[in-house]
């Protein structure tokens, strides 16, 4: 693989006494669509502002394209940022907008009108030229906001929760425009975001951070399907976390009931976290179930019932199905084994602070 | 309607103070001791002595409102970025004077820069040549920019105060320096406030007789005082109205030219 364009090393960051970056390396490839997300005060802002170069590390370094670039004000580097409120400036037409980071670096009039052009062509916003920015909605705003970006030519484009205080329908339809830009344009995007299902739509690699660490790194398929630690499994969708022992490889006991499952290397009879996802539990005739319960909640959502079933122990399994299961009736609960993901349980406090806490 | 009858002591109050004296000035400005119509006294402006007064009071209030801003623009720069709590707290300092009366802190002044006042006392001290500072037009100057610049500092950070960090970061995102950040946000983006700092300072420079009577002696008369005198020492009225007329016109051009600057119409006060 070769180098990675942006390289965080051991950054550390604090405010006022309180440490928000700890010693967090992060490696984001060229042409890349990395997604940091967590909650909010995760520390995700903040290392997008890192990068930006609007907040100086405390310790460690920022490398761009093999050059250290900790200590270089944000107008000398080649990234360019969306923020979240779009921060457009409001004394100029929607032109004047675009144009000023061309304008900064003495662009011909010509050059800058073209582009003014293309970038309004690329956002779908043709003829806007005049308009005023105060005469646009949220998100026409915000497609100027990624136009006024995109025309410097940045090689990295850092996204700032650029949708957040848009409405659902539109906040879909960006998600498309933006992985399409992308594709279209050919740069790396670093997008924060405390949004799963924004994070799981667009990203090739997904960072999820949480109290200043990052929790795990990969594909969304990897870190939907195989979450690594309870944090994770319960902030990507929704998840039923439960207690179990691994007995031996591929079989682990939950709540007394044997699961199959496919884990390997655990060793035997440790005590592990389960995670199963609401929709991959089967609800099947008491006889046939690994577990039995009686169904305690039924809300219709839509798509599919969300329904509680709640087993002897007391636990309440969250069920996501198309299939109704009346209240107060007895099923049986089925899992498939590779709908079951085992984690380690952690290991000290400390490490469950770093983890669950929110 | 019960509401309306809310606004009748101000309404009441607006006639019988603001109204009727102004339509007063406007009789004795245009009439002469018999009552009889006449443009001599606003024509008076055009005598020297006159004309020169209201030269020298536009030009020290031009040159006290420069110097105002230019003071106040950094000043507000600086208290907006120390962050809400630490500034307010200068900003409370920095109107603490202004809670102390405004002759007093004029005639602190003449004290400070008489012949031998505060300042050549401790000039003479260190044996270097004392200074004719008091009765001079830089005193003048001095006493309207200490009297006046928290009127410029205040609007002007009030304005920087509602500008969004984001479009700073913005700017200097896309590649702005400090001087270009200046330039094509802080600057355009401040014109109201910029604008009614500027009417706060200029309009009660342009029309003072206290600071030039106190710190300018006798020998520097502005428009203001010749007012005052044509009122006071020599009792006549309606040449005091007439000149006071002339002055307002001046006052209202200068505001019709700022206002042509401020397209958005939000910092001016007419």
């Amino acid at each position: 693989m070769s180098q990675p364009l942006i390289d965080l090393v051991n950054i550390s960051k604090s405010f006022d006494g309180t440490l928000v970056l700890d010693d967090l390396s992060l490696a984001v490839r060229e042409n890349e669509f990395v997604t940091l997300l967590g909650p909010s005060g995760c520390g995700k802002t903040t290392t997008l502002r890192i990068i930006g170069g609007f907040e100086t590390p405390d310790s460690g370094k920022v490398i761009f394209d093999g050059e250290e670039i900790s200590k270089l004000p944000p107008n000398k580097r080649q990234l360019n940022t969306v923020f979240q409120k779009y921060a457009l400036f409001t004394h100029m037409n929607i032109a004047e907008n675009i144009a000023f980071g061309l304008k900064i670096k003495g662009k011909s009039k010509s050059y800058i009108h073209d582009k003014i052009k293309y970038a309004l062509k690329l956002v779908g916003l043709q003829g806007y030229e005049n308009r005023s920015v105060d005469s646009l909605s949220g998100g026409q705003q915000q497609r100027i906001a990624i136009a006024r970006a995109i025309v410097n030519e940045p090689r990295v484009l850092l996204l700032d929760e650029p949708l957040g205080a848009l409405d659902l329908k539109l906040r879909q339809d960006m998600q498309y425009e933006l992985i399409r830009l992308k594709n279209e344009l050919g740069i790396t995007f670093i997008y924060v975001t405390h949004d799963q299902e924004e994070a799981l739509t667009m990203s090739d690699t997904i960072v999820v951070m949480n109290q200043g660490y990052i929790q795990q790194m990969g594909t969304p398929e990897q870190i939907y399907n195989e979450p690594e630690n309870a944090f994770v499994a319960d902030f990507i969708g929704e998840s039923n976390i439960v207690p179990g022992i691994m007995i031996r490889d591929e079989l682990v006991e939950i709540f007394g009931a044997r699961f199959a499952c496919v884990d390997k290397g655990f060793g035997n009879n440790t005590p592990v976290d389960v995670v199963i996802r609401p929709e991959d539990i089967d609800l099947v005739d008491p006889s046939e179930g690994t577990l039995i319960g009686t169904c305690t909640h039924l809300i219709f959502k839509g798509v599919h019932y969300e329904m509680e079933v709640t087993t002897p122990d007391g636990f309440e399994w969250l069920v996501h199905s198309t299939d109704l299961c009346p209240v107060g009736k007895q099923v049986g609960i089925h899992v498939d084994p590779f709908d079951i993901q085992i984690m380690n349980k952690p290991a000290s406090e400390d490490e469950e602070a770093i983890g669950v806490n929110e | 309607m019960s509401k309306k009858m809310l606004a009748a002591p101000y309404l009441l109050w607006m006639a019988g103070f603001i109204i009727i004296p102004l339509a007063l000035i406007v009789y004795y400005g245009l009439t002469d001791k018999s009552g009889m119509f006449t443009l001599a006294n606003v024509l008076s402006i055009a005598r020297p002595e006159h004309a020169k007064a209201l030269g020298l009071a536009l030009g020290l209030s031009f040159v006290s409102t420069v110097i105002c801003l230019l003071l106040a623009y950094p000043l507000a720069m600086m208290l907006r970025s120390r962050g809400v709590g630490r500034g307010s707290f200068i900003v409370f300092i920095f109107i603490l004077p202004m809670w102390m009366n405004f002759l007093l802190r004029t005639l602190a002044w003449q004290t400070l820069l008489e012949k031998s006042g505060v300042i050549n006392g401790i000039l003479s001290a260190l044996h270097l040549p004392t200074q004719n500072l008091i009765n001079t037009p830089g005193a003048i100057v001095l006493g309207m920019v200490y009297n006046f610049l928290p009127f410029m500092v205040l609007p002007i950070y009030n304005v920087l105060c509602k500008i969004d960090d984001n479009t700073i970061d913005a700017a200097q995102d896309l590649g702005a320096n400090f001087f270009q950040t200046l330039l094509r946000i802080w600057l355009p983006l401040s014109v109201p406030g910029i604008i009614s700092g500027i009417t706060m300072v200029f309009v009660p420079a342009l029309t003072t007789f206290v600071i030039s009577s106190l710190l300018g002696g006798s020998k520097i008369l502005l428009i203001g005082n010749v007012i005052e005198q044509e009122f006071t020492h020599g009792s006549n009225w309606n040449q005091g109205s007439g000149l006071s007329l002339v002055l307002m016109i001046f006052i209202l051009l200068s505001m019709a030219l700022i206002a042509k600057y401020d397209q958005n119409g939000e910092g001016s006060t007419f």
